[in-house]
């Protein structure tokens, strides 16, 4: 039977965060609006907030509650702020590998740290040669001396100057067909995060690239078999990067949503608000439509990723539906603002700025067709 | 071990304050369809506790009269970290005054045998009577402290409070077993956490009626209730905006006129 309703549990964890996000998170959005940066609070919360432990198994330190779980939490904390949501869901990409290809003594080593957020995570696999095709991939390593050396640099990396481990995809210098994935710490030797990116929006999570320059890696940091790289890398940005990008567009649907109606009941025209005048009422239908259906294919993804099945078709779809469904809000909450719209002390434009970083991350809309397209045709 | 009771009541959100409705008949505010939530000033009580228990050991128990949907405002309080939940649920206590609620609520206390500590807010977000902790006291025959905003003293049996009253404060040195309703002064109430709610799950709350609490049905509920609502109105909040005019002298005294003939001064 068909069960569209949350568990009670369910509910209380999504009640807890969003007194989370209210309380410990939204106090830190303006300054991470004003600088672009200020990360440091933010990233201290999700840590002692437990958020960063919401996948990882209990006998490594985590709670081990599933995807559904944690797209209800990024949901309510993207509602709050989207750029914040964004360093979480990544955090759990570099999670996700480890927990899922990584060697008992690898997980022992770094998913207890992670889970408390005392260490924080990242994947970096897109290059300046281009993202939506990752086996351009020019960053490569080399077997010397019982190790790995790695060279080359990767863009767009969400929490490239915050994370302590970093899982790095890179190609085999004498193999072309061969692509490996190694756990990066901060530390090594030959590692160094560079540029910072200003973006459009998300202002205040830290998206920006590395550099490897004869970055010695040791043997044990080899993540999942050599060779099979790719499949480490992506099977964690298709399952959960997509599912926490839908979260991302989730929350900050809502928070659309939340924006119209409350402008639309204050601002007085004709003698009355505007939420009475049909047109913006069909607005704010449209966003709660796509509100409705987006949570609709979103949970339905997940709770098929924690039956244990394979979710990343069900994934493309929710994520393609979402985060254009974001923009679409984001422009439509802020035309029912009129001219306030336009104007910064209103958290609709950031908004709509938060819902143009939402599209390309863990694969851009036309990548998400390029897969259900295959999916519907296969 | 302290053993500590801590009342709580589910009130309507704030938020779905504009969809309450007043029965016409029975002058209550059903509670249906409304999504509930702890009463603000409860959490502060169940914070203390919490605090009790961290600092010395003590067992939490959350009492809440209440329809079934109260079972979730129970069920909260058990993963902030309380030992164990009671909801007095039964149809029979429907519509009780402060006085009968009270009396529900301390037969309850004594079925559990022995009690420590009684906290309660000051006063729920709805009701607002502030009765509930000191009928309690008399109920239960023991001391109560109201608007207790700052423990003082806490080890023994002996305890010290500082506790409001207009213009100042009172200090208390209260015997325990005691009761205490608190303010929202007195802490900052946690929020729900992820792994609280995990530990609650082997927690269970247990369910009291009429019967379990042996109580002859005219004691409680609408039936037990000595206050008569008279009137409940709906109050709509207007503001009007006035400019007065003229010199500065004169705004003044209109401005005085218009205070006084408004009864605020
Ligand atoms: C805020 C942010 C954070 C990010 N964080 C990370 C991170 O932490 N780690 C990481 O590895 N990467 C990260 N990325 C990178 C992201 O995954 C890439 O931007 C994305 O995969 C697209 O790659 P690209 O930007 O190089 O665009 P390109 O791949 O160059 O795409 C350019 C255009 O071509 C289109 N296109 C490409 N292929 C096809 C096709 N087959 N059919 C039709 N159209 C196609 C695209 O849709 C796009 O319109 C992040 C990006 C952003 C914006």
């Amino acid at each position: 039977m068909i069960d569209f309703t949350l568990t009670e549990e369910q509910e209380l964890f999504q009640k807890a965060a969003r007194e989370f996000a209210e309380t410990k998170i939204a106090p830190h959005v303006p300054e991470m609006e004003e600088t672009g940066q200020s990360w440091d609070p933010v990233i201290k919360e999700l840590g002692a907030g437990e958020m960063m432990a919401i996948t990882i198994p209990e006998q490594y330190g985590g709670l081990g509650l599933g995807y559904t779980v944690r797209m209800l939490a990024l949901e309510e904390i993207a509602r709050i702020s989207v750029a914040t949501a964004m360093m979480m869901q990544v955090g759990g990409l570099g999670i996700d590998p480890i927990v899922l290809f990584g060697t008992e003594e690898q997980k022992e080593k770094y998913l207890p740290g992670l889970a408390t957020g005392e260490r924080f995570a990242t994947v970096a696999v897109t290059e300046p040669t281009g993202g939506s095709d990752p086996k351009g991939c020019r960053t490569t390593y080399k077997k010397q001396n019982g190790s790995y050396v790695l060279n080359g640099r990767k863009c767009f990396i969400t929490n490239s100057h915050i994370a302590d481990v970093q899982v790095v995809l890179a190609l085999d210098e004498d193999n072309p067909e061969a692509y490996s994935t190694f756990i990066l710490e901060k530390e090594m030797d030959g590692f160094e995060p560079t540029h910072i990116e200003h973006k459009i929006g998300m202002r205040g999570c830290n998206t920006g690239e590395i550099e490897m320059k004869d970055c010695v890696v040791p043997a044990e940091n080899l993540l999942g078999p050599e060779g099979k790289g790719m499949r480490v890398s992506m099977t964690a940005i298709s399952e959960s990067g997509r599912a926490g990008m839908i979260g991302c567009a989730l929350g900050l649907q809502t928070a659309c949503l939340e924006a119209a109606i409350k402008f639309a009941n204050e601002r007085i025209l004709y003698g009355k608000p505007i939420s009475r005048l049909q047109a913006q009422q069909f607005k704010i239908a449209e966003i709660k439509i796509d509100l409705e259906a987006g949570r609709l294919l979103g949970y339905r993804a997940s709770a098929t990723h924690d039956k244990g099945e394979r979710a990343g078709n069900e994934y493309a779809v929710a994520k393609y539906f979402t985060t254009e469904a974001a923009q679409k809000a984001a422009k439509m909450a802020a035309d029912i603002h009129g001219g306030y719209g336009c104007m910064e002390e209103y958290p609709v434009t950031r908004y709509v700025r938060d819902s143009f970083v939402l599209g390309p991350s863990a694969g851009t809309s036309d990548i998400m067709k390029v897969i259900v397209s295959r999916w519907a045709l296969s | 071990m302290l053993s500590i009771v801590v009342c709580v009541k589910a009130v309507p959100e704030p938020k779905a304050a504009e969809d309450l409705k007043i029965d016409p008949v029975t002058k209550a505010i059903p509670r249906h369809d409304i999504p509930l939530e702890i009463n603000p000033l409860d959490r502060n009580a169940l914070e203390a506790a919490l605090h009790f228990k961290e600092q010395a050991g003590a067992s939490i128990t959350v009492i809440s009269m209440g329809p079934p949907p109260a079972g979730d405002i129970v069920k909260e309080c058990l993963a902030l970290g309380s030992d164990e939940g009671i909801l007095l649920s039964d149809p029979a206590f429907a519509g009780a005054d402060a006085l009968a609620t009270a009396y529900t609520l301390a037969k309850a206390i004594e079925k559990l045998g022995e009690v420590d500590l009684v906290l309660c807010g000051r006063a729920s977000s709805d009701g607002a009577t502030e009765w509930v902790g000191p009928e309690l006291s008399v109920f239960l025959d023991f001391p109560v402290v109201t608007m207790v905003r700052e423990f003082i003293q806490f080890n023994g049996s002996s305890w010290q409070v500082k506790a409001d009253i207009e213009n100042g404060y009172r200090l208390v040195q209260v015997e325990l077993p005691a009761i205490f309703t608190v303010t929202q002064d007195l802490n900052s109430p946690r929020t729900l956490s992820f792994s609280g709610i995990i530990q609650s799950r082997k927690k269970e709350i247990t369910t009291w009626g009429l019967k379990d609490l042996a109580l002859p049905a005219n004691t409680v509920g609408l039936a037990g209730s000595p206050t008569i609502v008279s009137k409940l109105e709906y109050v709509e909040s207007k503001r009007e905006c006035e400019i007065i005019e003229g010199s500065l002298d004169e705004k003044l005294d209109q401005m005085i006129g218009k205070l006084v003939e408004a009864g605020a001064v």
